[in-house]
């Protein structure tokens, strides 16, 4: 149930402040809370204020060109736009399996992907919050002040990220916003020499994969009983997962469990999402609030990314992740991981995983191979899901006779994330700031619980059309003096001079 | 002793014969002065005016005017790349040139030119035009809001098919390529793949279905050398 912060019961008269915009995330985001005259919280809500309307401005373009262009929705994780669009136009020219260099080549570059974006967040974005503490004075708590106190460490996630953004350039052609997949393949192989400059360093990269995930269980654990409280929520979670119930991060059946850990539906073809889940609008946040259908709106919300795949699969592949899973899960004794800053701790273990995977991955023959293309019979409708490094990632197309797109709908992963990242901020004010006088520090932890989401809020702001919108006119204490609705349907509403109770 | 008649293009002797244009005989000479709507094939059409110089104090387009004995060609002069500059900014704002989703990029001949004269940024406001896609055809789409008005498969369709497929009509910035069919798609005209017309667009309006992003990043026309030693898009596209 979403807690009774989302809207508060009287809001005439309370005092508002924003923290805007959060920072030390991807793209533009805002939260807002009301407090009454003892500084109680009675509102708390993370808008996103940033819309671009990308499913509305490629209705007409040529499908092939979809993989290229819907990637720009974000320079953090391109290549999970990049791999699900073409996924989904693998499906419109008739493609169901890949040539194995196709495939490899392109789980390559997401392994690289998701390596890069989990050292980027970890590093960059969240180290300074867990390394110096959340009252850390403001001018130092960013990667300049980790470079200066923690060389070591800043250095190295600054190299894992590289590494990572390397993997990425040599199967697309560049680090951010390539071309390498193409509808029904890829159009590069990795030759001798790039595989041989990636394995000059890999062994380095899960040597400082390994070291990350050591010292986020020692950061863990130094904090734990704070850690296991922190904005903790009990969410539903949703994931990929493989036929064999193992962690899958390109290509799976989709798993939900609920907050105990029951299955909900498993191995889910992903070309029925919409059976399994719809999105729900709020007036107050251009994100939509996606739910598991068969539980509605109100308990149907649900968690993606590291925290919910780590907790969902059975197992990983790859033995020093697999190894850690097993000590992360053994943490929930028997039920999920919930604790909200336990996503960094499953964050690297995915990290590890990736840097294992490309290992791996680099000493199969199949990556220098000649067939990088298929063709089928063509089709009208197209749906690619994947992992993206913040979650599941759904990419639907369907296009006319010509080849023009018709229709399109994204979820992506901080999408999927929204009830539970408002859920989690809720907690917060509650537990951290709840009847206290607000300062800078007290603030950031409001930040902090959204950024161990890692969210995404430029990939997050891609619909236009149907959202609908309220604007309200409000006097000096609030009562609401007029009300303008954007209704779904595009019609705007002028609902006239009401009452404040609504 | 008209073989024996040279004019300079900064600084350096071209020879030329009798009836050549600046154009002709700066690229028979191997020099290059950047164009767009130019095609060796075909008569001058001097609509792009990119290729302006300074022939003997005046602006003219190198693809119209003729060359003549002892004239003095400034084309690498500062001012003359500035005023490209602009020309070309001109040509990305009144269309919708997405360079990063095209699946042109690389092998662009606009966006080349663009590279080699140095333009940064389109500087002037965008026009953002909202002509659909036309995907009747095929083997062929036309994205009519990246066409420059170069009118190459205008020509290549009458002088070369004999179809007479296209043509520019309205008026100022109103004009716009045009099909001959009876809907005015392109897949209910006589066009084929085959045809001259489709093998001349400088840029990415006329293109081949089944051939989108097939060419690495790297590995593009333009990606490795610029425009001036590579040469046109039509001529490699030829080859």
């Amino acid at each position: 149930m979403p807690s009774q912060l989302e809207t508060a019961s009287h809001p005439q008269g309370l005092k508002r402040v924003a923290i805007e915009p959060v920072t030390r995330v991807e793209g533009h985001g805002k939260v807002t809370l009301l407090l009454d005259e003892d500084d109680h919280v009675q509102q708390a809500r993370l808008h996103i204020v940033e819309f671009r309307g990308f499913e509305k401005f490629i209705q007409g373009r040529p499908f092939w060109e979809l993989p290229v262009l819907v990637q720009r929705l974000c320079g953090i994780c391109p290549v999970s736009h990049h791999l699900a669009a073409a996924k989904a136009c693998d499906r419109l020219v008739g493609v169901d399996q890949l040539t194995s260099t196709a495939e490899k080549v392109r789980r390559l570059m997401h392994f690289g992907q998701i390596l890069q974006s989990h050292a980027l967040h970890f590093f960059h974005l969240s180290s300074p919050d867990l390394l110096f503490g959340f009252d850390d004075p403001v001018a130092h708590r960013n990667i300049i002040g980790v470079l200066d106190a923690h060389p070591d460490i800043a250095r190295q996630g600054v190299l894992l990220r590289k590494y990572g953004q390397e993997v990425i350039r040599i199967t697309s052609g560049k680090r951010i916003h390539g071309t390498g997949a193409i509808p029904g393949g890829v159009n590069k192989a990795v030759s001798a020499s790039e595989r041989d400059l990636l394995q000059a360093d890999i062994g380095q990269v899960v040597q400082w994969a390994v070291d990350g995930v050591a010292l986020m269980k020692r950061l863990f654990g130094a904090n734990a009983a704070a850690f296991q409280r922190f904005g903790t929520i009990d969410a539903n979670s949703l994931s990929l997962v493989r036929p064999d119930g193992e962690l899958e991060l390109y290509h799976g059946g989709l798993r939900a469990r609920d907050a105990t850990g029951s299955v909900l539906f498993d191995h889910a073809d992903v070309a029925d999402y919409q059976d399994l889940l719809a999105e729900q609008v709020k007036p107050w946040s251009y994100m939509k609030f996606p739910f598991i259908r068969a539980l509605g709106p109100e308990a149907g919300w649900y968690r993606v990314g590291p925290l919910a795949r780590v907790g969902n699969c059975d197992a990983i592949d790859t033995p020093l992740a697999e190894r850690e899973r097993q000590e992360f899960v053994a943490m929930g004794q028997g039920r999920p991981v919930q604790a909200t800053l336990a996503t960094h701790w499953a964050r690297l273990i995915e990290l590890l995983h990736c840097a294992e995977a490309i290992e791996r991955l680099l000493q199969d023959p199949d990556l220098g191979g000649r067939d990088l293309l298929l063709q089928g019979e063509p089709r009208r409708l197209g749906i690619g899901v994947i992992e993206a490094p913040r979650g599941t990632l759904f990419h639907h197309y369907e296009i006319d006779a010509d080849g023009l797109v018709r229709k399109a709908n994204l979820i992506v992963s901080t999408t999927n994330n929204n009830q539970a990242m408002n859920e989690s901020i809720r907690q917060v004010a509650l537990d951290e700031l709840d009847g206290r006088r607000l300062t800078e520090p007290l603030l950031n932890r409001i930040e902090v619980a959204i950024r161990a989401y890692d969210p995404c809020l430029s990939c997050a702001t891609h619909a236009l059309g149907k959202m609908p919108l309220e604007l309200e006119l409000l006097d000096a204490d609030g009562a609401v003096l007029d009300r303008l609705r954007k209704r779904a349907d595009g019609n705007i509403v002028d609902d006239g001079h009401c009452s404040a109770a609504s | 002793m008209a073989e024996h008649s040279t004019f300079r293009l900064d600084g350096r002797p071209i020879p030329f014969a009798p009836g050549q244009t600046i154009m002709d005989a700066a690229l028979a000479a191997g020099a290059y002065i950047p164009h767009l709507c130019h095609h060796p094939e075909f008569a001058p059409h001097g609509s792009c005016r990119v290729c302006v110089v300074c022939a003997d104090g005046r602006e003219v387009s190198a693809c119209t005017a003729p060359a003549a004995k002892d004239m003095e060609v400034e084309s690498q002069s500062e001012s003359i790349r500035a005023l490209r500059v602009s020309i070309l900014q001109m040509l990305f704002v009144e269309g919708n040139h997405v360079c990063p989703a095209c699946e042109k990029s690389g092998a662009c001949q606009l966006q080349a030119v663009a590279y080699d004269c140095g333009m940064l940024e389109p500087h002037f406001t965008h026009f953002f035009p909202r002509r659909a896609v036309d995907a009747s055809h095929p083997d062929v789409i036309l994205d009519y809001n990246r066409c420059i008005l170069c009118e190459l498969c205008v020509r290549a369709s009458r002088d070369q098919d004999g179809k007479r497929v296209f043509a520019i009509s309205g008026r100022g910035i109103g004009s716009r390529l045009i099909v001959d069919s009876p809907t005015g798609r392109l897949g209910d005209s006589r066009f084929a793949i085959t045809d001259k017309a489709a093998h001349v667009c400088p840029v990415g309006a006329i293109l081949p279905r089944r051939g989108g992003y097939r060419v690495p990043i790297g590995e593009r026309l333009y990606d490795r050398a610029p425009i001036s030693r590579v040469g046109d898009v039509a001529a490699n596209e030829e080859a």
